[in-house]
């Protein structure tokens, strides 16, 4: 079982700092943005952009995914 | 007296269609245990998707996250927290859990503990340990279907008589079609929930304040702590933020049921796929946070948060819409429960049932007692449901409390060589015992100003590294089994 590279690992991480560990930094009202608390605001916004660190995680993993189906098909003959 | 029987008849129709559509899908599949569980392992990139989104906008969401923005304002926020980041951590753990399936014909959560600890024993716990966390989570389903026909009908059928009907028919699908009728049913349901919420999530606040700045700054006019935590709470702070983020991040896809859906997927690369994508349907969410915030000005003085997005709709739209949403809510609440019933049924009786007391039951037999089960677990459910008077919210915090108790075992079974099957077992035991007794001490969402699942899950990782360091591992762990094999193999083709 190969582990995923630590490339993706830490683009993984980063949705995790923005939307959990730094909850003290942001959890205000103000400034209000788009009419939205700035809380509710900050959280909404990371719904759009961790797909896109998932994108760039994605694209780092699937050359090593393809690399191991081939050698386990291998294997199995 | 007309409108009801117009928002009734609405409802009926919309059941009755995701009904037959469910009772269809079994055509053309002979359906053995396989067929009924994990649907033959051959669903591609679109059933996954419906199967995993249609499990996860429950009625937890749909009722439950309103619900707690209008009784606990800012600490309903975790929900949004958790949202993008349960589909960042099965980015990385759910194709190898694919991988694991498909070489060794897993069908449940329990079979995994079982082959990669070889300990039978150890998977008849782990599916004890899953029916137990899967009742609180039926519960809420068939409270939903309760809350939303007495709503539905004005008050004129009592919510007993509506959980009854709603349950029977559930457990009538889930009889017959298994689990690919669940994922054609979760289409229609997703269609109308998305619509019914964008809508009401947009239009109420402008009915009401005229938008969503005004609505805001209405709010924070009137109650200016109700938006930040510990919102209208005393103890839901930060460290409880960052602590119940945490746990239902890793815990999230330790829900049996969820687990088991891996196993539907045609590869581990539609999983991928799906991790990436999916935090953008969560953006629905945050409409039902609007909606839960108008409640708190427009009803300010409900006893029931769970019912603070009905009675808006009730109060706002014609009883057609009523009747739209009641159906789209009830189908929210029978697809999962639906699921949710069957996997409780498939780990009772193929990994608790069968190896402990009936070994050498036959397959088809154990299929038999896995639908009879779906009938008891559905009446218990419903006796549970009658007595219940906790919110949505926190029953389902309760069940991951105990769900999450199984990431450790996951996690180290599919990446760690030094973890053995004692340490595994003894992390679980003490990890689902903290947890269990601290809620039922009266601490169900808190201890200390923390998650108790998450403490479980601290004592349950350190115990587990303890033990396994003063134990050997008897078994191989997934990845030296795989090479075992191919080796094996090689070596035959060289003769």
């Amino acid at each position: 079982m190969k582990p995923p590279s630590l490339g993706a690992i830490l683009l993984g991480l980063i949705p995790f700092a923005a939307a959990c560990f730094s909850v003290s930094l942001w959890d205000r009202v103000h400034p209000i943005v788009l009419g939205i608390p700035f809380n509710l605001f900050w959280l909404i916004s990371w719904l759009l952009l961790t797909p896109l660190f998932m994108w760039r995680a994605y694209r780092l993993e699937v050359p090593r995914s393809r690399e191991r189906t081939e050698h386990g098909e291998d294997g199995g003959h | 007296m007309k409108s009801t029987v117009v928002a009734f008849a609405i409802i009926s129709a919309i059941v009755t269609i995701g009904t037959v559509v469910g009772f269809l899908a079994r055509y053309h599949h002979k359906m053995d245990l396989e067929q009924w569980t994990v649907g033959g392992r051959g669903f591609g990139l679109v059933l996954v998707w419906l199967l995993m989104a249609g499990e996860i906008f429950t009625t937890f969401t749909f009722l439950g996250a309103s619900g707690w923005a209008y009784s606990r304002g800012g600490p309903a926020l975790y929900i949004l927290g958790y949202s993008p980041l349960i589909y960042v951590v099965s980015f990385y753990t759910l194709p190898l859990i694919w991988e694991v399936g498909q070489k060794y014909r897993l069908q449940t959560q329990a079979d995994f503990f079982q082959v990669r600890y070889g300990s039978t024993y150890l998977g008849a716990f782990v599916a004890l340990v899953g029916v137990l966390c899967l009742i609180p989570y039926v519960q809420i389903q068939v409270i939903g279907l309760g809350l939303i026909v007495e709503i539905a009908s004005f008050g004129r059928i009592h919510h007993t008589t509506a959980m009854i009907v709603g349950c029977t028919l559930v457990a009538a699908f889930v009889f017959v079609s298994g689990v690919r009728g669940v994922a054609w049913v979760s289409m229609i349901k997703d269609v109308l929930l998305l619509l019914a919420a964008v809508y009401i999530g947009i239009a109420v606040p402008h009915i009401y304040f005229g938008g969503i700045r005004p609505m805001f700054a209405a709010l924070i006019q009137a109650k200016p702590t109700h938006l930040v935590m510990p919102g209208a709470t005393n103890e839901l702070g930060h460290s409880w933020y960052v602590s119940t983020v945490l746990m239902v991040s890793l815990g999230f896809y330790m829900w049996p049921q969820y687990f088991g859906a891996t196993f539907t997927a045609r590869n581990g690369r539609v999983l991928r796929r799906n991790a990436v994508i999916m935090p953008l349907y969560a953006i629905t969410m945050p409409l039902m946070f609007f909606v839960g915030f108008c409640a708190v000005l427009i009803l300010p003085r409900m006893s029931n948060g769970d019912l603070s997005l009905l009675t808006i709709v009730q109060k706002t739209f014609p009883t057609w819409f009523l009747g739209v949403v009641g159906g789209a809510g009830a189908l929210t609440a029978m697809v999962p429960a639906a699921i949710q019933l069957l996997t409780g049924a498939a780990l009772y009786t193929k990994n608790l049932f069968r190896p402990i007391v009936a070994p050498r039951m036959t397959d088809q037999q154990v299929a038999r007692l896995a639908k009879v089960m779906v009938l008891v677990l559905t009446f218990g459910a419903v006796l549970l449901a009658i007595y219940s008077s906790t919110s949505l919210v926190s029953l389902w915090l309760i069940g991951l409390a105990v769900a999450a108790q199984l990431f450790p075992g996951v996690i180290l079974g599919l990446f760690s060589k030094r973890v053995t099957t004692s340490g595994v077992f003894a992390g679980l035991v003490i990890g689902t015992g903290i947890a269990v007794f601290l809620m039922l001490a009266g601490h169900e969402q808190e201890y200390h100003g923390l998650n108790p699942g998450f403490l479980g899950l601290c004592f349950n990782f350190a115990v587990t590294g303890l033990v396994s360091k003063f134990t050997t591992a008897r078994v191989l762990g997934f990845g030296e089994k795989v090479q075992a094999v191919a080796a094996s193999h090689s070596g035959n083709a060289c003769l």
